[in-house]
């Protein structure tokens, strides 16, 4: 199994999460996170002080899936995540050693 | 050794509280003062027609009844709006100011703005009850530098009039109404210490201003032997006027809180944006209907006068929230929420001293000037110089209470508020003089003088001698976890 870490802009979630769920990924994990890569931030002015804000708000997706379902999943969601601007995002995919689900106690492809 | 500088404090707290404690028992057994003689009144039932008429006119519309004869007494209209103007005032600091204050600073120190508007009202109102209400408003001294000791744990204070001060409105609600301000003026301050000043440095530092600067100034100001009371002391050396605390409560909370914050040093952490202006408005909102109170509730009474400082604070303020924000949109090509809740604060601490005493055109010159001037020396001045006046307390409340307190002599006009030239006092004391020639300017600009001098020599005293024995800043460890932790154990925000 894989799991796929996916940073993407935050109003992009809800079309991702509809992407993945067509292909029968029903479970994942969603953090709000801030970062920037090639993307420039902006600046803010409070009483005469300017603050230049580097870090832009950003969604981390992270769902572990069957080998098969890789491939899948990650053009699903390099698909809807796109908007063709700097600042989209980026996939990883990193391998993952077991799994195990908390309630019953299965293993491996059956745990995700 | 702060862990010992710790426990010392603790230590002289506990003190300070049983010795307290053992003089408010003897005080309670000590024998009164002898009462001044004064002419016996006679019964409202008992008085001729004519002088019942004449008193209820008075009672109506706060006049003064000596001539009748008859004692004045508490009259519901007035009392009723005093206990709402209270109400109003505290709100101002529980939770306008903590919230205005809380939503500017980071997370981690949101609690101790907090902490700050709670500990100083209880702290204040000991003092206030034990002293501090005597000591600017008592009279046994006969002095225009402070009260007297009569009023010492409120002895002989009901709800008759104090015919010093009100005919109308019961004394004990006139004391509740100046501990309000007693309260938030020395909250006003800490706006420039924010995020660097130790709680209980802040504490002890309160303590010893308040009888350092702010009961002398207070009774200058509005005792009724006070030096500088000019409408209501025949014999003021100094007649200038402040209707609600242009010096009182925010010129000597603004040039305090400069000194205090030039002492402690700049913040170990470069200034940073806001965590939630979102509090920050609703601070300012708060302030702003609270002030209603603090304004027109410095008539002490429901009456013409109140009604006047009701119309000016509405016009100076909103004007003020426009001509910040507008100048921000033609200098910096934005206009802000944050310069919204700043012009607005600003125009009512310009227009405080001068409520009562302008027009509604004087008002809206305030308006305009109350959302420039501070504007500047926010956003200017503050960068030049380099002092790191957190919350800018000194750029609004000291530099709009000195404009505000000088421009009041510019712009008076006795048709709003008679008492600016009253037989029995201003033209006594040059008060009526000055205003028909054009100069109170200058009684006005000795009454800044004079605060500006007390206050930062008050403070600056007060601040060297506790930053000896004290400390007055966390370790810088604690400055960068944060006072909510280091100070009170506590956390604004938790994860749960």
């Amino acid at each position: 199994m894989k799991k796929i870490e996916a940073i993407i802009k935050p109003f992009k979630l809800e079309e991702v999460k509809d992407a993945l769920s067509e292909l029968g990924i029903e479970g994942m994990t969603v953090t709000e996170v801030k970062g920037f890569g090639r993307q420039k931030g902006h600046t803010e002015i409070y009483r005469g002080s300017e603050y230049t804000v580097d870090f832009l708000p950003k969604i981390k997706l992270e769902i572990v899936v069957a080998d098969v379902a890789v491939e899948g999943a990650v053009g699903a969601i390099v698909k809807t995540a796109k908007t063709g601007k700097i600042g989209d995002g980026k996939v990883f995919i990193l391998p993952v050693e077991s799994a195990i689900r908390i309630r019953t106690d299965e293993t491996g492809d059956k745990a995700i | 050794m702060i862990k010992k500088t710790t426990s010392l404090v603790r230590l002289l707290a506990a003190v300070a509280s049983l010795a307290m404690l053992g003089a408010v028992t003897s005080a309670l057994h000590a024998e009164d003062a002898p009462a001044a003689p004064a002419p016996t009144p006679i019964a409202f039932a008992d008085a001729p027609l004519k002088a019942q008429t004449a008193y209820l006119q008075a009672a109506l519309t706060n006049g003064d009844p000596t001539a009748t004869n008859i004692a004045p007494t508490a009259i519901a209209g007035h009392t009723a709006w005093m206990m709402v103007a209270s109400a109003l005032v505290l709100l101002m600091t529980l939770p306008g100011l903590a919230l205005f204050y809380g939503g500017l600073v980071r997370a981690k120190n949101m609690l101790s703005m907090l902490a700050m508007c709670l500990g100083i009202t209880g702290m204040v109102a000991i003092i206030w009850w034990a002293v501090g209400y005597s000591l600017v408003f008592g009279a046994n001294f006969a002095s225009p530098f402070i009260g007297g000791t009569e009023f010492f744990f409120l002895k002989g204070i009901d709800s008759a009039p104090n015919t010093s001060y009100a005919y109308w409105i019961p004394q004990n609600v006139f004391c509740i109404f100046q501990l309000t301000f007693a309260i938030i003026t020395p909250a006003l301050i800490f706006g420039a210490t924010a995020e660097r000043l130790k709680f209980t440095a802040l504490m002890a530092f309160v303590f010893g201003w308040m009888f350092l600067v702010y009961f002398p100034l207070a009774h200058m100001v509005w005792g009724s032997s006070g030096l500088m009371n000019g409408v209501w002391n025949a014999d003021a050396k100094i007649p200038a006027i402040d209707f609600a605390g242009g010096t009182v409560v925010h010129m000597s909370s603004g040039w305090s809180a400069l000194i205090l914050c030039l002492l402690l040093g700049k913040r170990v952490e470069h200034s940073h944006a806001p965590h939630n202006l979102v509090m920050t408005f609703i601070g300012t909102a708060l302030l702003w209907v609270g002030w209603y109170g603090f304004n027109a509730g410095s008539a002490l009474a429901a009456d013409g006068v109140a009604a006047n400082a009701f119309l000016t604070t509405t016009i100076a303020t909103a004007i003020a929230a426009f001509v910040w924000p507008f100048l921000e949109f033609i200098l910096k090509g934005k206009p802000t929420v944050l310069g919204m809740c700043s012009g607005a604060v600003a125009g009512l601490v310009v227009v405080t001293p001068a409520c009562g005493f302008v027009d509604s055109t004087g008002a809206a010159i305030i308006g305009v000037v109350a959302g420039a001037v501070p504007y500047f020396a926010v956003t200017v001045v503050k960068h030049i110089f380099k002092y790191d006046d957190t919350l800018d307390t000194f750029g609004i409340h000291g530099v709009g209470g000195t404009v505000g307190a000088l421009i009041t002599g510019v712009l008076v006009n006795p048709a709003v508020n008679s008492n600016l030239v009253s037989d029995a006092y201003a033209a006594k004391n040059g008060l009526k003089a000055a205003i028909e020639s054009h100069s109170l300017i200058i009684a006005q600009a000795k009454a800044v003088g004079i605060t500006i001098a007390l206050a930062v020599v008050g403070t600056l005293i007060l601040g060297l001698i506790l930053k000896l024995i004290l400390g007055l800043r966390p370790t810088v460890e604690a400055e960068h976890q944060g006072l909510d932790i280091n100070d009170h154990g506590e956390e604004a925000y938790s994860a749960n």
